[in-house]
């Protein structure tokens, strides 16, 4: 393993409280029926947020990017099955960015951003290399690739998001995962009844 | 967080007792690592338990299929106890799960290669 710490830089650009422990306004909240309080709040924590980072090329990178994805998810309020799909697709984006975009290049960075939105967990990660050729990526799945010992990370991703867009370019690929949320406007219905 | 192995031998069969994650990096390198020094010795039936591995990711996959090829390569058989459901999972949609053969019962695993 490599030893060098993965740098984070940390940008806070939330319109709201912070994601990790969301703290809405007493007026929201006040309400004596406490499943109504509860409700509100989940959906307070749904509302849209934003954090990024900023990261080297490393081992510690693919470690740290798939740990985050797995906190956000659950604050979120995945289960514990979509959660680990969310995680392991961002860990695959980010074994990508990592080992075939940036070749551990020490020069050049991962940017990982996870945005909350009502309806979506959207996570973007993008890297400074080459660019993906998309034409190159096999299907793992043909009865010719089944034994081959890599390719596929993207299928995975693929496999596990509700939307993957893969944005390549001479500067670098990224690629943005979206996980819809289906429980929140649910809650909204019951908790403005 | 890694992996860890442990080996035993029943009636000729290594099985490898394995725990923890094959990722990228130290899990996938210690399979191979284990495998490979079980090819050395002469030892080709290898039975590889992976009842406490609840992770495994493209790389670990690529690593198992890599010891699979060259096992079979060399004239012997790798293969695979105890799924647990998310590596059942994996296997199933990477369509891998025909591939391996996947047992759940240890000692009819152990009759199965011989």
């Amino acid at each position: 393993m490599h030893s060098v710490r993965a740098n984070y830089r940390l940008r806070w650009a939330s319109r709201f409280p912070a994601m990790a422990s969301p703290s809405p306004s007493a007026g929201a909240l006040d309400s004596g029926d406490s499943r109504v309080r509860e409700r509100t709040h989940k959906i307070f924590a749904m509302t849209e947020q934003r954090v990024s980072y900023t990261l080297d090329s490393t081992l510690e990178t693919v470690d740290s990017a798939e740990q985050a994805a797995s906190r956000i998810a659950s604050e979120a309020g995945f289960d514990e099955d979509e959660v680990m799909r969310i995680a392991m697709a961002v860990r695959e984006a980010a074994v990508n960015a990592v080992l075939h975009g940036n070749a551990y290049d020490p020069g050049k960075k991962v940017s990982l951003a996870f945005e909350r939105t009502v309806r979506d967990l959207v996570i973007t990660i993008r890297d400074q290399g080459k660019g993906l050729d998309m034409e190159k990526i096999p299907d793992p799945l043909a009865p010719e690739n089944l034994l081959k010992t890599s390719g596929r990370g993207i299928f995975l991703i693929r496999s596990f998001m509700d939307e993957v867009h893969i944005h390549p370019s001479q500067t670098g690929t990224e690629i943005k995962l979206v996980k819809h949320v289906h429980g929140p406007s649910e809650d909204v219905k019951e908790a403005s009844q | 967080m890694s992996m860890k192995t442990s080996t035993r031998q029943v009636n000729g069969v290594t099985i490898v007792d394995c725990s923890g994650r094959i990722t990228l990096g130290e899990g996938s390198v210690t399979l191979k690592d284990v495998v490979r020094d079980l090819l050395s010795k002469g030892q080709k039936k290898i039975l590889l338990n992976l009842g406490d591995v609840n992770y495994i990711d493209s790389s670990g996959i690529g690593e198992m299929v890599s010891a699979f090829t060259t096992v079979r390569n060399q004239g012997g058989e790798l293969k695979l106890l105890n799924l647990t459901k998310k590596v059942h999972d994996l296997l199933q949609i990477t369509k891998l799960y025909t591939v391996f053969d996947v047992k759940d019962d240890e000692a009819g695993a152990i009759k199965s290669f011989n």
